[in-house]
């Protein structure tokens, strides 16, 4: 049974994404078990856990990513600044474009740098070319990428290095200005330097948005993020202050995990 | 050396002399075929052969501008009938199907695919040729059209698959709506291997003799408009071939080359294609 816990140390922030009671089958297999928790706003949440644990399947419950496959079923409440995400009426390519969504494998479109970034906001409607050219701009600033592109944005995505792609595609998901971005392993296909830029990164984006990583890498979520959830055979078994989650667990499960005791 | 070794290296040998041997045999009989229409053709063909329709019967000389201008009319005809509906039940197959429905459809456009092309023809003749009491461009090019059909379904079926779902999941998780995404990022991804796929469906029919022999029919002179009979290369090589005299075989000879020109050209032209897709996504 889940006692949702309270992160200490944070009450005084906001709650950006509130989860209730959130189940998740694969037709009848169990991938998420009752999880209860709240992201606070301009944060770094990680989700951590051994593969198969629900946390990759919670993310994409949280811009209902898993719609697209088929036999899913959820139940509970998520709600985003208030309000509920499922539900008949609910519009998730509306939701989407709150919740932006980086995935583990880059996947830049087999199109220049320039579509690649003002493709969201084209779909949004933006047709401005003066408008568009700014976005592109301040996002791939702020994804740390336009020193090394600015002069070849009409060149393709695909010859972009690993690296530069999934900058590319947090500067595509930045460009449809959402509040909450859902990192899925952002950096587990790259090398070190790569993945340090990423991490930078996320550092640097949290002050304007709200941030949720999917990490197998446990310095990784020590290292960038705010509050570390930790999930086991889907369920939540323990939320709080990565510095405090990682010194001095409160479950046994944690403590084995995080020490590499576990298995 | 043991026994068995030296079984085995026999078997060996004889294994790749086998295969070779196959190999040999399918380049040969290409390159002879090749050759032979070449040689048979070339020396037949001339500026007359592209430009004057054929002469009276009894006469030489002559030439077939009708057919060829009849297989553009024929083939134009049959794309717009089998690029449109091959291309849209590919991107329903490929994008929206699921389930029994999808797996029936896919199944029917395999059968449609082995019908026999005679039967095709007969079956538009039944329900076209006969109520509009006339052989026409129209019949013919539906004939063909139908052929096409299931090629082109399954080629933009079979390129689209090849689109990566992440490239999906990267648009869907942009607020880009579902067919947003496909007519923006799927189709543009697999558009090389498309345009491909449908240019091979026409370079199929375009050599289809049987469907057209009771739908388009022939005609000796030019066909106006599309509810007239219409000569076309297939069926002139056919007619030119048995009839007794030496001066139409060599004129069979090369309808078949210029036939099997266009077709090996589109056959490259759709490898050129494919070849330069350099944008396009691994």
């Amino acid at each position: 049974m889940i006692v949702p816990q309270a992160a200490s140390g944070t009450e005084q922030d906001v709650v950006e994404i509130a989860v209730r009671e959130l189940t998740v089958h694969y037709g009848t297999t169990l991938a998420i078990d009752r999880v209860t928790l709240d992201i606070p706003r301009h944060r770094v949440t990680a989700l951590i856990g051994p593969s198969g644990c629900g946390k990759s399947t919670f993310l994409r419950c949280l811009n209902r990513m898993n719609d697209h496959i088929p036999g899913v079923r959820v139940t509970g409440d998520v709600t985003i600044d208030g309000d509920p995400i499922y539900g008949a009426d609910i519009d998730p390519v509306a939701l989407r474009k709150r919740v932006g969504m980086v995935f583990q494998k880059s996947n830049p479109f087999p199109k220049s740098i320039f579509d690649n970034v003002a493709f969201g906001p084209r779909v949004h409607g933006e047709r401005d070319p003066v408008r568009l050219r700014e976005i592109v701009e301040r996002t791939l600033r702020q994804a740390a990428l336009w020193e090394e592109v600015e002069d070849r944005l009409d060149a393709s995505a695909l010859d972009l290095s690993g690296g530069q792609q999934q900058r590319l595609c947090i500067a595509r998901a930045l460009a449809v200005e959402p509040d909450v971005v859902l990192m899925d392993e952002p950096a587990s296909a790259l090398d070190p330097i790569a993945t340090a830029k990423i991490e930078e990164l996320i550092h640097e984006l949290k002050s304007s948005y709200t941030i949720v990583i999917v990490t197998h890498n446990m310095q990784q979520a020590a290292r960038v993020s705010d509050l570390t959830a930790y999930f086991y055979l889907g369920r939540l078994i323990e939320f709080g202050p990565t510095d405090r989650l990682f010194t001095n667990p409160e479950k046994q499960e944690t403590e084995d995990y995080i020490t590499g005791r576990f298995g | 050396m043991t026994d068995v070794q030296r079984r085995r290296r026999r078997v060996e040998r004889f294994m790749f002399g086998a295969t070779a041997a196959a190999m040999v045999a399918t380049l040969g009989v290409l390159l002879f075929l090749l050759g032979y229409i070449a040689w048979q053709g070339a020396s037949s063909l001339s500026l007359a052969f592209f430009t004057r329709l054929p002469a009276p019967v009894g006469e030489p000389g002559g030439g077939m501008a009708n057919a060829i201008v009849g297989s553009a009319k024929l083939l134009f005809t049959a794309a717009l009938l089998g690029i449109p509906v091959g291309f849209l039940g590919g991107v329903y197959l490929a994008e929206y199907g699921r389930g029994a429905f999808a797996a029936w459809v896919r199944y029917a456009a395999d059968v449609l695919n082995g019908i026999p092309s005679i039967v095709i023809g007969i079956t538009v003749y039944a329900l076209v040729v006969v109520p509009m009491r006339h052989f026409s461009t129209l019949a013919g090019g539906l004939a063909l059209g139908l052929m096409m059909i299931p090629v082109a379904l399954r080629a933009t079926e079979e390129f689209l698959r090849l689109v990566p779902d992440s490239l999906r999941e990267a648009s869907l998780a942009l607020g880009a709506p579902r067919w947003v995404t496909i007519v923006r990022v799927v189709i543009p991804a697999a558009s090389r291997g498309i345009a491909t796929g449908l240019l091979l469906s026409l370079a199929r029919v375009a050599g289809e003799t049987a469907p057209l022999l009771f739908t388009a029919l022939n005609n000796r002179f030019w066909s106006p408009g599309w509810t007239q009979p219409t000569a076309s290369l297939p069926v002139m090589i056919f007619t030119y071939a048995i009839a007794p005299y030496e001066d139409w075989h060599r004129q069979a000879w090369a309808a078949g080359l210029v036939l099997l020109v266009l077709v090996l050209g589109t056959n490259v032209l759709a490898r050129v294609i494919m070849r330069g897709g350099r944008m396009q996504s691994a």
